[in-house]
This record gives C-alpha cells, sequence and structure tokens, in this order.
C-alpha cells in the first residue's frame, strides 16, 4: 500500500494538469525504509513530450546526491499519461528501476477527474531482468490532521502555486 | 588505479549485495571489463550486444554524465569516483519504445 499525503498528491496532480499534454514526471522522497513519501520534488522532463519521459540525467545526478545527503531515498516516483489511463506502460515496466519504489501514475486524459493508481515494478527473482508490476492501494491522509505529517518541497520546475488548506 | 564505483541497488545481486566496489581501468570500458571479471554480469547490464552504454543507464565520473565525456571511452584518473543509477524514464508510448528496447537488452 503507498500512504500519502493529501498536499503532496495534490501537487503531483496539478503538476500533471499544468505540464499537461506534455507528460510529469518526479518523485518524492523520504527517510531510507520510513515508507513515507514526504517530500515532493518536481522534475523536468527532458523529452518534452506528450508520450515520453525522462528525467535530464545530471539532474537526477545533484537530486540522488541531495537524497544521499539528507539519508532519503525516492519513495514515490510519479510521471503522468496525457491520454491513456493511469497504468504503467510496456515501456514504463522495460525501462523501471527502482524495485524500492512505488510507481504512482496520473492520468490527465480527464480534465474533470483525477485519477491516480500506484504499483510496485520489481525483477521477478533477485537479479531477473524480466519484472512483475502488482497495483497496490493508496492511501490517502489528511495533512491537516497534524500539519506537521507532511512538508513539501520543490526543485527544479519552481512554480509555486500549490494550493494548501489552511486552517484558520 | 583504484576507482570507487557506486552500485545501484537494482545492480546489486551482481556484487553480492555491496552498494560501492572497486576497480581499475584507464577508461569506463576498461573499467567495466575489470568489474566483470570479479562480478559476472554487471556489464551486461550496462552495455548492449552493440558495444555501447545501455540507452537508459546513466554513468558519471565524479559529477559528470559520461555522455559528454565519450561514453565507454571515458578516462579515467586515480581517485575517480564512478556512480551508476538506472535512468528514470517511461510513458504512455509503448510499441516503438518498447521494440527499441527489446534491441536494446
Amino acid at each position: 500500500m503507498l500512504v500519502i499525503g493529501r498536499d503532496v498528491i495534490d501537487a503531483i496532480i496539478e503538476h500533471a494538469r499544468r505540464d499537461h499534454p506534455w507528460e510529469a514526471c518526479g518523485i518524492v522522497a523520504g527517510a531510507i525504509g520510513s515508507d513515507r513519501p514526504d517530500r515532493w520534488i518536481p522534475m523536468d522532463n527532458v523529452e518534452q513530450s506528450t508520450t515520453f519521459y525522462r528525467f535530464d540525467p545530471t539532474e537526477q545526478l545533484r537530486v540522488w546526491r541531495e537524497l544521499d545527503d539528507r539519508d532519503e531515498e525516492p519513495i514515490v516516483i510519479y510521471h503522468s499519461h496525457t491520454e491513456t489511463e493511469a497504468v504503467p506502460s510496456r515501456t514504463d515496466v522495460a525501462i523501471a528501476g527502482y524495485p524500492d519504489a512505488h510507481y504512482l501514475l496520473v492520468t490527465t486524459r480527464d480534465q474533470d477527474k483525477d485519477e491516480f493508481r500506484s504499483f510496485r515494478i520489481r525483477p521477478v527473482a533477485e537479479g531477473a531482468r524480466e519484472k512483475a508490476v502488482d497495483e497496490e492501494p493508496v492511501r490517502v491522509i489528511d495533512a491537516s490532521v497534524d500539519p506537521a505529517a507532511v512538508t513539501t518541497y520543490m526543485f527544479g520546475q519552481v512554480q509555486t502555486n500549490v494550493d494548501y488548506e489552511c486552517p484558520a | 588505479m583504484a576507482i570507487e564505483v557506486r552500485i545501484p541497488t537494482i545492480l546489486r545481486s551482481h556484487t553480492g549485495g555491496a552498494k560501492a566496489v572497486e576497480g581499475r581501468g584507464d577508461t569506463i570500458a576498461d573499467l567495466l571489463a575489470d568489474l566483470d571479471s570479479r562480478h559476472a554480469g554487471l556489464r551486461a547490464r550496462l552495455v548492449t550486444d552493440e558495444g555501447a552504454l545501455h540507452r537508459f543507464v546513466n554513468v558519471y565520473i565524479n559529477d559528470e554524465d559520461v555522455r559528454f565525456l565519450g561514453a565507454l571511452d571515458a578516462k579515467l584518473n586515480d581517485g575517480d569516483t564512478v556512480t551508476i543509477l538506472p535512468a528514470v524514464a517511461g510513458g504512455a508510448l509503448a510499441f516503438a519504445a518498447a521494440a527499441a528496447l527489446a534491441g536494446n537488452r
């Protein structure tokens, strides 16, 4: 199961809608081993495509080094599909290289409906190249219950128009 | 000439779980051949049958992507750190890209 804060998922969906019709992509980092995606990091899609995404390799190294410095790892790796369902394609599965991450798919094919689904994409056995895809439920937790529970962070594309529900 | 090589999780089955190993070589190509002699199968995950760096693996010498330094011909100096990171990529387009990947395996 993927447990993720409401403000993080909202930031991801807004990122996907903002970049539509290009695919949007990014990660959510969290403390190593915690399985808690706390820190939202949108990444540039260097392909700038409606059907393909790729992290810029130099930017990826910078982010991964930062994760290392902070004892974090990519808990969630997300990207959007702009016309198809929120399910990993054969390409997504073939390239997926982070067996410990939750692969979160968002689709922006419908303007009025938010659709996101989460998957694990892992080698079928240790060292195998063939991968298994397993969908998992997503539990969205409400950050307004505990405002300190989930934090967000912006990197790379710096659009700062994320809406937070501010309790009075 | 000792080069530290950082190994991503998905390739650690080839290094007995180690997240860093040591190798030697004047170029990335030499280094990968050297590593493969002790960590069987590692090179095959990084280099295609045609002898090119796999499209969706990123290799860095210190802070630089080796694709800017000559890829497999990139030169190494004593004390360099080589980092291997699987690319993060994908997308809705299935067939053409997947076919290209099948050619790259």
